[in-house]
């Protein structure tokens, strides 16, 4: 048992069911967005606020807005234990990533339901 | 004639390590990597290599060949060799004790890490721990690793995280107690397991199974240990 306390779930198991599940809800909300941009050519402002207006997709952009912290977390996580060995520099990185995460999170937020 | 480049390094009289040309005389024939070392050690008898069975038996001349690890008393020059040159180097990743010589370790402590001993608490029988033919196939696959380090030496994840990932070879030895009838300590195998080092380091690019001179598969049983620590644990 190796002990870690900056990993996002605080177990590998977590963290590895954490990175498949959010890697699929990724994966639609890229394929629901790229399909959505190919199916309306001529997007304009007023279409593009009104799918965002709607509940369930405020819903799923959130949803993606978390799992992309999650994923980004354990991902960027992962590559700095693999390549940042001097432990001050290794904590240094992992919590700017963590904290870069937790503000893109709080502004995506406001994103959604601002405005 | 056969070119053939050694890392060479004494620690007692090299500064630091080093690549020495030989030419070897095979006549022709598709002998073994091991068979050239013995050739080039007839040229220089300080040049330092470990081989025990010479039959990929045994698993000590684990080495880099070419680029690949793998065993040289089992590997045919036909195999390796590329215009006529061949490139022989440690195993990458472990300390080098001398030439082709590296400190085995890391790679030990690893492996006695997963407690690699069947462990029963039920009361023994009197003749035997008895198990169906069934439960027997399970281990196949498993058993055979003869802890060449091959595999492990191959695995970048274990480059950077030795001390932390466990590795293709002992993971594979993991899971071949894991699936072992015979054995009761399941749980706290996989207690020992669900960190995020030792077993999830590994990202499954397949090194280990592309190099495994026994042709077993460490992926799979890493997935499938990755499997019996979420059943576990959902």
């Amino acid at each position: 048992m190796v002990t870690n306390i900056t990993n996002f779930g605080r177990s590998g198991l977590s963290d590895w069911l954490v990175q498949r599940v959010s890697a699929v809800i990724l994966a639609l909300y890229t394929v629901f967005i790229v399909l959505y941009l190919l199916l309306n050519p001529g997007l304009d402002y007023a279409t593009w606020s009104g799918l965002f207006a709607q509940t369930w997709m405020r819903i799923f952009s959130l949803l993606a807005f978390v799992s992309l912290a999650a994923h980004a977390w354990v991902g960027l996580w992962t590559v700095t234990t693999d390549y940042l060995k001097p432990t001050g520099l290794r904590v240094g990185a992992q919590t700017a990533i963590i904290l870069a995460i937790f503000v893109f999170l709080v502004w995506g937020i406001q994103i959604l339901w601002g405005a | 004639m056969l070119q053939v480049s050694i890392y060479r390094y004494n620690p007692e009289t090299d500064s630091a390590p080093y690549m020495q040309e030989f030419q070897v005389d095979t006549q022709g024939r598709d002998v073994m990597v091991l068979d050239v070392l013995h050739m080039v050690k007839e040229q220089d008898n300080g040049m330092a290599y470990r081989r025990s069975c010479r039959e990929g038996v045994c698993g000590s001349d684990g080495m880099n060949m070419n680029g690949k690890n793998g065993l040289a008393c089992i590997t045919p020059l036909s195999e390796v060799v590329k215009d006529g040159k061949l490139t022989l180097r440690p195993l990458p990743g472990l300390p080098v004790i001398r030439d082709l010589v590296v400190d085995m370790g890391l790679f030990y402590k690893q492996y006695e890490r997963i407690q690699p001993y069947l462990q029963n608490d039920t009361p023994a029988p009197a003749i035997e721990r008895l198990q169906s033919p069934e439960d027997r196939d399970k281990l196949d696959g498993l058993y055979e690793c003869i802890l060449c380090a091959c595999c492990s030496t191959s695995c970048p994840s274990f480059w950077w995280n030795p001390d932390k990932f466990v590795g293709p070879a002992g993971l594979l030895q993991s899971y071949r107690f894991l699936a072992d009838s015979r054995d009761t300590a399941t749980r706290d195998r996989l207690a020992e397991l669900e960190d995020p080092f030792s077993v999830f380091r590994c990202r499954g690019i397949m090194n280990c199974v592309a190099v495994c001179p026994k042709g077993l598969n460490p992926t799979r049983a890493i997935g499938k240990i990755r499997d019996m620590l979420l059943a576990n644990a959902t």
